[in-house]
């Protein structure tokens, strides 16, 4: 039956040369259509006598499946090929830019505020706030302020017209003093009260502008009081914040002794990075100490009972020191490139 | 605090360099601010005079000097000082001299052979600036080494000291500190009696005793007050930064830098009978020294004679009863003010003084008479003299107390965290050289009169940790009961809506609290703002009630720099006065956020059209923070806004903010070119939120019908929208508003508003019918109540 296998052969010839669907489906009619020369082979059987047929007919079955497979893989060939140009011509340029990639951002010293705020919540610390019109009472009385103390004169301290006894707070000290109370009162039906740890980041008021001070500024107070916080706590909550904050564990952290009305002993707390541009000098950081009697007084508190310490750092000058920021200015004047740098 | 080293070691000196001693310092709250050499580093120069200068005979500017240095024969030295004659005594650097790295050879200068070099203060980096040849006294031995003749192989240390050391403003008081850190004998100068060689006295009286309860004077007759300053006097008041006037003026000062006691010269023929220390009367004027004629308040001391004012009492002293290099007779003063007379007295006539400085910090009141016979003793030396009896007028129930305080050492312990033994306590205090008196574990500490700052336990705990160091005071890890911190989770903190502020593509900035008082009118139509008392400066003079004028600068600043685009939001507190204020009365301090959008509505890019950002963009933003809490915007004249484009925000039937476009006034008043989108809400509003609630989803198919409505042009959206979902059933899932259309098919003054009604059953399919059955009902309900008709 040669003449069956000259036929597949070249039914695989047609099929290859069919450049699309449409000769390929012509090509097919040639062999597999009502007049196709397979078609035509089947019907000529029936002249066969039964010996012959069924062989016959077994040969020309096992021709028409070759075909048809020739066919089909014809078939699955130029679909795969139609696929392939549409997809070559759908291809993008992937280089142009995302539409509409803006971003915005935080100000880099709240940037600073919430990484205090991370910092200082994973030892439990609460995040509380306080006003900023404040009362003399607890701006400067509360704290221990001498009344007659030049950090009450119209040269350091924002006062209002018309205001008796307010100004703007000069510190975020006095959130000490509503935290104390607000805990005090919180906890007033228990025989114990439970350790107060609270932090109170926000904006303060002084009298006073140049490259290096701000009338505007920002603090951080931190509170710890309980029935045994004593200055080496202190010590170890601050060192481990600073390390923590500049990422740094070989940064060196002193405390040599100062003084503020509201505590007792007091500490300036001072840095120095062992690498950088400020490698090797000592850096004014914080001030802190032992929260002073007469401060826990006012807060409703014992002084017998409990103890406790505070700090106050500058988080302005902690971002400039993070960032190499050299100007305090550069943070309050709302200019996107400067600001954009801290996305 | 500046002083010289050397000085303060004449009386304490602990085997430690500069630089350790510096350190002591600093670490026990003493902090060296500066320290520095009082020369600079050299070798080989001598004291030595110029026995002739000729002019060089090449060059106008130069001269060739014959100098004798103590070498044995004169040195022929060229030198280009303008002031280099015969004569004077001047430093000679010679041949073979360092000068801080600079080596003196023997050169020729313009064919003129010179050795040496004669040198100026500058040269020798003891002083900034100079103007030719440093002179020296007449007297000054030729030869001599220059660092020994000047003591220049000193130190200056500059100490900024916290307000509560006022014991320190003084030599004895630095020394005394050094002997008790370091443990080094301590030799304080003697301030011996000096006998009286005539018995005449001013009487002093104590009118204001509370202010002034201790006061000493004596007279001194027969001084020469032309007598010169000794050099080791000058050279040390130098070294503090005190210029040497005259001999007795220097005295007093000399005496009040070593011994920390602020003395007045009076001139005994100018005064009128007894010392008088009162206040003054209503509009009684006093003369300064100062060339400045102050009316002192009448809280204001003053020291007085019988006729008249004389000086600002422990301020300054008085132009027309000082001594004057004619003074032959003198009435010294030395007094104990109380710090609450003197504080704040000089800053109140706009100056201070090194007196009132010390005064209204705390000077030791067992310290007038010692410094009247250390002066007296100094101005016998300088200026001979014949002293008068000392005179003490004093009122001593009226003298500062010194309170015995208890210490538990148990208390050491808790505060400090460190175990100290009470003997080690005991051998501080005996360093420290307090009264103490041992009780059990306690001890019973009496403060001396020069200590203020000692005055509870915990300032006592202060001293022994200063002494044992807060560098050994050991660092502990954080420990403590730990408890759970509750966070409502209905409820985000402001670092979240931060975050998400920013996510919607603003930045944020931090403005100043304190604004022009234009802002306030413009963008709150405040008139009656709180305004600062003592401002800064006028653009900064009222209190902010709003935060809009901030973002509206930064629009305007940054459009100045090129950047158009721009997105800017700040979480600030706003002011306004109000009879409920809380916590403080009087004043309303809420906490906004306000938000602005200028410029394109989105980054210019290359695959859409750019279009300027509007009311609904930032509309968007808006409702995107407070989801999944849903607001209504309703129509609302605002002063910062276009009063068609401006809407107020309602929560919860509560106005929380507004949101519009800025005024066309004020775009074109603060030359922003196109107008921004602006909205300012209460914090609060973004902080409440929802914990999310579970409602079953259904698996039987929805069914989405449209509806058109026509409606006045005029009538809101939302108006319509939610009459229908009050008549809506169960099964209405939602309604959307997804087309607004006007124009052709559509009558004019009318608009059609498109709706998509879903609906859905949980249990079941819906049929038509009843579908049918809600869209006729709601179609009803638009055209007989809302005033809507189907659109055709």
């Amino acid at each position: 039956m040669d003449q069956l296998d000259q036929l597949v052969a070249q039914a695989g010839i047609d099929f290859s040369a069919a450049a699309d669907g449409a000769a390929l489906e012509t090509a097919k009619a040639r062999y597999l259509g009502k007049a196709g020369s397979l078609t035509e082979l089947l019907k000529g059987l029936g002249k066969l006598d039964p010996e012959a047929r069924k062989s016959a007919g077994a040969e020309i079955n096992k021709a028409k499946a070759a075909i048809e497979a020739l066919l089909n893989a014809r078939r699955d060939a130029l679909q795969q090929a139609a696929l392939e140009a549409q997809l070559a011509a759908e291809a993008l340029d992937v280089t142009l830019p995302g539409r509409g990639a803006g971003v915005g951002g935080l100000h880099p010293v709240v940037r600073t505020l919430e990484r205090i705020e991370q910092i200082f919540r994973s030892i439990g610390f609460d995040v509380a706030e306080g006003p900023e019109i404040e009362t003399d009472f607890y701006n400067f009385t509360a704290l221990n302020t001498p009344a007659n103390h030049p950090a009450r004169s119209m040269h350091d301290t924002f006062y209002l017209e018309n205001g008796e006894g307010v100004m703007l707070r000069t510190h975020t000290s006095p959130v000490q003093i509503r935290a104390m109370q607000a805990h005090v009162e919180a906890y007033k039906d228990r025989d114990t009260m439970p350790e107060l740890r609270v932090i109170a980041p926000g904006r303060v008021y002084r009298v006073d502008s140049d490259a290096t001070h701000s009338p505007m500024f920002h603090q951080v107070e931190g509170l710890w009081v309980g029935e045994s916080v004593s200055f080496a706590d202190l010590k170890g909550v601050v060192a481990d914040f600073l390390r923590s904050f500049f990422e740094s564990d070989d940064l060196q952290v002193r405390f040599r002794p100062s003084f503020f009305p509201f505590t007792e002993p007091s500490a300036e707390i001072d840095v120095a990075f062992m690498s950088g541009a400020l490698k090797g000098r000592w850096l004014e950081i914080a001030g802190c100490g032992m929260v002073h009697p007469n401060v826990l007084r006012f807060g409703g508190i014992d002084p017998e009972r409990y103890t406790g310490f505070a700090f106050g750092m500058g988080p302005d000058r902690l971002t400039m020191l993070r960032y190499g920021v050299n100007d305090l200015r550069l943070f309050f004047e709302g200019d996107l490139r400067f600001l954009g740098q801290f996305r | 605090m500046q002083f010289s080293e050397l000085w303060l070691r004449s009386f304490v000196s602990p085997d430690l360099d500069s630089d350790a001693l510096g350190h002591l310092l600093t670490m026990a709250g003493l902090e060296v601010e500066e320290q520095d050499g009082v020369a600079a580093v050299f070798s080989k120069v001598v004291v030595a005079q110029i026995v002739e200068a000729e002019k060089h005979p090449n060059a106008d500017k130069l001269r060739v000097c014959k100098v004798d240095a103590g070498q044995g024969e004169l040195l022929q030295i060229v030198c280009g000082a303008p002031n280099a004659a015969a004569g004077i005594r001047i430093p000679c650097a010679l041949v073979g001299a360092d000068l801080a790295g600079f080596g003196i050879k023997a050169a020729k200068l313009r064919g003129v052979e010179s050795f040496g070099m004669l040198c100026s203060a500058k040269e020798l980096g003891i002083s900034e600036e100079s103007s030719g040849l440093l002179i020296l006294p007449e007297d000054a031995p030729v030869g001599t080494d220059l660092r020994e003749y000047l003591a220049l192989d000193d130190t200056l240390f500059t100490i900024k000291l916290t307000p509560n050391r006022a014991d320190c403003l003084s030599l004895t008081g630095i020394a005394r500190e050094v002997a008790a850190l370091t443990g080094s004998p301590l030799s304080l100068p003697a301030c011996d009696p000096v006998a009286a060689t005539h018995s005449d006295i001013r009487a002093i009286v104590l009118d204001a005793p509370d202010a002034c309860p201790r006061y000493s004077g004596r007279i001194i007759r027969g001084v020469d007050a032309k007598a010169r300053t000794p050099e080791w006097m000058k050279q040390r008041l130098a070294r503090s930064g005190v210029r040497s006037i005259s001999a007795l003026v220097d005295v007093t000062n000399y005496v009040m830098l070593e011994l920390g006691q602020p003395l007045h010269a009076f001139d005994e023929a100018k005064l009128n009978g007894a010392i008088h220390v009162r206040f003054p009367a209503a509009g009684e004027q006093v003369l300064l020294l100062n060339g400045q004629t102050v009316t002192p308040a009448a809280d204001t001391l003053l020291i007085a004679d019988e006729s008249r004012a004389l000086a600002l009492a422990g301020v300054m002293g008085g132009e027309d009863s000082g001594i004057t290099l004619d003074t032959a007779d003198l009435f010294l003063e030395s007094a104990f003010f109380a710090p609450d007379a003197i504080a704040g007295r000089a800053r109140a006539h706009g100056f201070s003084s090194d007196a009132s400085y010390r005064f209204e910090r705390g000077v030791d009141f067992a310290l007038t008479t010692r410094a009247i016979e250390r002066a007296t003793r100094l101005i016998l030396d300088i200026c001979g003299g014949q002293p008068g009896p000392v005179v003490e007028s004093v009122e001593p129930g009226k003298l500062p107390a010194r309170a015995p305080i208890r210490l538990r050492a148990a208390r050491v312990r808790r505060v400090l965290g460190i175990a100290l033994s009470a003997d080690a306590v005991a051998e501080m205090f005996v360093r420290l050289d307090l009264d103490v008196v041992r009780d059990g574990e306690d001890f019973i500490v009496t403060p001396p009169s020069y200590r203020f700052d000692l005055e509870i336990e915990e300032d006592l705990i202060e001293e022994i940790a200063r002494l044992h160091g807060y560098d050994n005071i050991p660092v502990l890890a954080p420990r403590g009961p730990i408890s759970m911190l509750p966070r409502p989770e209905a409820r985000r903190d402001a670092m979240f809506v931060r975050r998400l502020v920013a996510g919607r593509e603003f930045q944020e900035v931090i403005n100043f609290a304190f604004v022009e008082e234009a802002w306030e009118k413009d963008f709150a139509g405040n008139t009656d703002p709180v305004r600062l008392a003592n401002p800064i400066a006028s653009q900064m003079s009222v209190m902010r009630s709003t935060l809009i004028g901030g973002l509206v600068a930064n629009l305007a600043t940054n459009r100045k720099r090129q950047t158009n685009r721009v997105r800017v939001f700040e979480i600030g507190r706003c002011f306004t006065r109000s009879p409920s204020g809380q916590p403080v009365d009087g004043f309303h301090q809420p906490i906004r956020l306000a938000a602005l959008a200028g410029g394109l509505a989105r980054p210019e890019q290359w695959g859409e059209a750019g279009r300027s950002v509007d009311f609904f963009d930032l509309k968007a933003d808006l409702e995107a923070l407070l989801f999944p809490r849903v607001a209504e915007f309703e129509r609302a004249v605002h002063p910062a806004l276009h009063p068609g484009r401006s809407a107020q925000i309602v929560l919860d039937g509560k106005c929380i903010g507004f949101i519009g476009e800025l005024h066309p006034v004020w775009v074109q008043r603060y030359e922003l070119g196109a107008a921004p989108v602006v909205f300012e809400i209460e914090l609060e509003a973004l902080l409440e939120t929802v914990t999310p609630a579970y409602r079953e989803v259904s698996r039987f198919p929805a069914v989405t019908r449209d509806l058109a409505l026509v409606v006045d042009q005029d009538a809101a959206a939302a108006q319509l929208l939610k009459g229908l979902q009050s008549v809506a059933p169960a099964i209405v899932q939602r309604i959307e508003l997804f087309d607004q259309y006007q124009g052709k098919g559509i009558e004019q003054n009318r608009k059609s508003l498109a709706f998509r009604v879903v609906m859905q059953e949980t249990q079941r399919t819906l049929e038509d019918a009843e579908v049918d059955a809600v869209m006729t009902a709601l179609t009803r309900h638009a055209e007989e109540n809302l005033g809507a008709k189907l659109r055709a």
